[in-house]
């Protein structure tokens, strides 16, 4: 039975907002109840973003998320903040390009990829996000490449569309890593 | 059902105007509802629609009450302090018995208060925030399907009896994305307005849309015929759900975004043996006082959970009427009870 | 016999309630002319506001709403934006447009709404009997400046004509006054141009009348158009300030 609880954390314009969007989608189109639920407000202004999605085969409760079975962390205050939330045996996935610190918790599973450098090697920074999904998935199984790659079609605009075969190399470079 | 999408709350409550053919959005930007006016900025132009942001919330609401005496389907939305504002044409367009729709997706007061989450308005939306006798239909959604299904019907029921109808949200709701499925068609009764300002054409009485009226005679038969149509709403248009209440130990009462909250505590209660029931109002007003009645004596006690210092918990203490024990859980300030704080105070009520 | 004075379609057979010597009923009579020899009677749509003409919605032939204190021209907008081919109007006074409405009146015309106003100015409080309006003049005596209005506490005469003229929205402005029948004859073209210029699509249009209120006043009638012509007509000065038609 599928039920994630997920919380993506970094700052404002690492695409921590719309990663949650994307992988909610996809995990609809995979058939799965889902939530997004953006921070919001003057923090979104430059300062730290999150999101709290769920993926579930029950109906959603609250999309509020007071625990999270995987928490992916794209700066150092976000660990700090979120590590807590993480329930035991769940999931921390950090950017360790710039999460510097390891988590400190020995009763989750912890991944730490360089998403920032890989994606940097990649030649589009803004990938880093995308990698760090590929992860998830990969460790979760919340849904597929297909149904990530329709996801990305419906959450572009258009004219961004022809960015989709690199996404899903970055999204397999993560599933890979 | 058409295809199922993904989209924010906000966006879905103006899709749904749109496509239960309001053509007319009055509004002033506040947080956190301004998707709203995003969108309806951006798709009324290609309905031939109209969208003005206003100078003011008050301008506003009179913009909306200039629409509805001609005729049309018009809305306006905004949050708490905006919505403060516009109670002076709320209590007008009442009385004048025009038909629309407000939507507030509520933030924490009082004052400018915070963004956050918070149903502090519920006094205001049902026992009426402006001045005289008028009620307001209240919906209040707790997910993003609900906020469509709902925003139609808002429509409907404003046309239907004349009256202004309430969405009621708050920042989780209207922020939050979910899937909504959309009918492909939306069936509009055909509402005939011929007390609308229209021009009379020269071939009928001149139409009036007014609220005053300064003979006591006349103002008092006016305000029977108010509450006469209060009363036939109250019969016709309540909505309630009831969730798990037979035998239950206890009956939470929530609405909006905390009902989503208490379904998952009742999930978890069940694990430790506890039955937690749930009535969730959907109509705020008229409220749904039948449902409490018929529980009343079937839990061990009653417990409200609201984003306030305890305002719905009145109406339900008032519907419970002395049968059993109504207990109040609330957080303020866009502070959100935890599923574990909610299930650690049933435990209390019931030991 | 011919007729060669008749009341005009588009006020109703009613006694007017106001004051003698009040400006109002010469005031309605014309824009009722106005809209007869318009021929727009039958798409007109009037909006009434708050003062002593709160109910002139029982004296209008057309279709007519009653507004909020000052909010007369939002109403209008949302009327005139359902009806884009229809004659929409609002008739307002003093503190209604000046003051508490003073956001309505200036945001609808910065917009260019398609309506038209018409200002009476009779520089006080009719209704409420007799308070300080915006338009009160200096020095002038009122319930709310039993000492007259003094600058240092009470402000300046807002001139309403002179700023909403600034407003690129605003197409048609000019003050009128009635208090003899030369202004009369001139006021109602006024109104008709104003009218005329909403027909044409121009954008926003207001006609500002200065108006006897010999009650609040405290003056008979004739004293009344005596002190408009006296104290009135230099403060605020009659003219067009405003005309699209006129600019190259």
């Amino acid at each position: 039975m599928t039920h994630q609880e997920i919380i993506i954390a970094g700052f404002g314009g690492q695409g921590i907002l719309s990663a949650g969007r994307i992988l909610a989608y996809a995990g609809m189109l995979e058939g799965k109840n889902v939530s997004w639920l953006p921070s919001y407000g003057p923090e979104m202004r430059g300062g730290t973003a999150n999101c709290h999605v769920i993926i579930s085969d029950e109906p959603v409760g609250s999309p509020i998320l007071n625990s999270a079975t995987a928490l992916i962390v794209m700066n150092g205050p976000s660990l700090e903040k979120f590590e807590s939330f993480v329930v035991p045996g769940g999931l921390i996935l950090t950017d360790s390009s710039l999460v510097t610190k390891s988590p400190a918790r020995k009763d989750i599973d912890v991944c730490e990829i360089p998403a920032t450098k890989m994606a940097s090697d990649m030649g589009n920074l803004t990938y880093a996000n995308i990698i760090l999904i590929g992860k998830l998935i990969a460790k979760t199984g919340v849904t597929t490449i297909q149904n990530f790659t329709e996801a990305l079609k419906k959450v572009l605009p258009e004219k961004k569309h022809y960015l989709i075969p690199e996404e899903i190399q970055a999204l397999e470079a993560g599933m890979n890593y | 059902m058409g295809e199922k999408l993904l989209m924010k709350g906000n966006e879905v409550i103006a899709e749904a105007a749109l496509r239960a053919g309001c053509r007319y959005y009055f509004g002033y930007p506040i947080t956190p509802q301004t998707e709203i006016a995003h969108y309806m900025a951006k798709m009324m132009p290609k309905v031939n629609g109209t969208f003005i942001q206003a100078e003011s919330e008050v301008a506003a609401i009179n913009m909306v009450y200039g629409a509805a005496s001609a005729g049309a389907r018009v809305m306006t939305s905004s949050s708490s302090p905006g919505i403060s504002l516009k109670q002076e044409g709320i209590s007008y367009a009442s009385c004048a018995e025009l038909p629309a729709v407000i939507v507030n997706i509520v933030r924490c007061g009082p004052g400018l208060g915070g963004i956050l989450p918070s149903q502090g308005d519920y006094f205001q939306a049902v026992k009426g925030g402006g001045h005289g006798d008028y009620k307001l239909v209240v919906l209040a959604p707790y997910s993003v399907q609900e906020l469509y299904e709902l925003t139609v019907e808002a429509f409907n029921i404003a046309d239907r009896y004349r009256v202004l109808a309430m969405i009621m949200g708050d920042g989780t709701l209207g922020q939050m994305m979910e899937a909504v499925e959309f009918r492909d068609k939306e069936e509009t009764p055909d509402f005939k307005k011929d007390w609308a300002l229209t021009g009379t054409g020269m071939n009928r009485e001149h139409n009036v849309v007014t609220s005053i009226y300064i003979k006591p005679e006349e103002l008092e038969a006016h305000n029977i015929k108010l509450q006469k149509k209060y009363e036939q709403i109250a019969l016709n248009e309540t909505r309630v759900e009831v969730y798990n209440c037979d035998d239950a130990d206890i009956i939470v009462a929530a609405y909006g975004s905390v009902a989503r909250i208490v379904k998952n505590v009742i999930k978890m209660a069940q694990k430790e043996g506890i039955k937690v029931g749930l009535i969730r109002p959907i109509t705020l007003w008229p409220f749904p006082s039948k449902a409490f009645e018929k529980y009343a004596q079937v839990p061990k006690a009653f417990l409200t959970v609201e984003l306030s210092a305890g305002q719905m918990v009145e109406d339900v203490r008032l519907a419970v009427n002395g049968k059993n024990n109504v207990h109040f859980y609330g957080r303020m300030g866009g502070m959100l009870p935890t599923q574990k704080e909610i299930l650690d105070r049933i435990k209390q009520i019931l030991k | 016999m011919a007729v060669v004075f008749k009341r005009p379609h588009a006020l109703k057979d009613v006694s007017l309630p106001y004051c003698p010597g009040c400006s109002h009923g010469i005031i309605h009579r014309l824009v009722a002319e106005v809209i007869d020899e318009l021929g727009v009677e039958g798409e007109a749509i009037g909006v009434s506001s708050v003062g002593c003409t709160y109910n002139n919605y029982l004296f209008f032939n057309c279709d007519m709403a009653q507004a909020a204190h000052g909010r007369a021209p939002a109403v209008a907008t949302g009327i005139k934006r359902v009806h884009p081919d229809h004659v929409v109007f609002t008739y307002q006074g003093d503190g209604d447009l000046a003051a508490i409405g003073t956001a309505e009146i200036v945001h609808a015309a910065a917009r260019g709404e398609k309506i038209t106003t018409i200002f009476v100015n009779n520089a006080i409080y009719g209704m409420t009997s007799g308070q300080m309006a915006p338009t009160t003049l200096l020095g002038q005596v009122t319930q709310t400046t039993p000492y007259g209005r003094k600058p240092e506490l009470h402000g300046y005469p807002i001139k309403v004509c002179e700023m909403l003229s600034t407003l690129e929205g605003a197409a048609f402005v000019e003050r009128v006054s009635v208090h003899d029948i030369k202004n009369i004859m001139n006021a109602k073209k006024a109104i008709k141009k104003a009218f005329q210029t909403q027909l044409d699509k121009k954008g926003f249009s207001i006609v500002e009348v200065l108006s006897t209120c010999p009650t609040n006043w405290g003056l008979e009638p004739v004293e009344a158009i005596q002190w408009l012509q006296e104290n009135m007509l230099p403060a605020y000065p009659l003219g067009n300030f405003k005309d699209k038609d006129m600019e190259v």
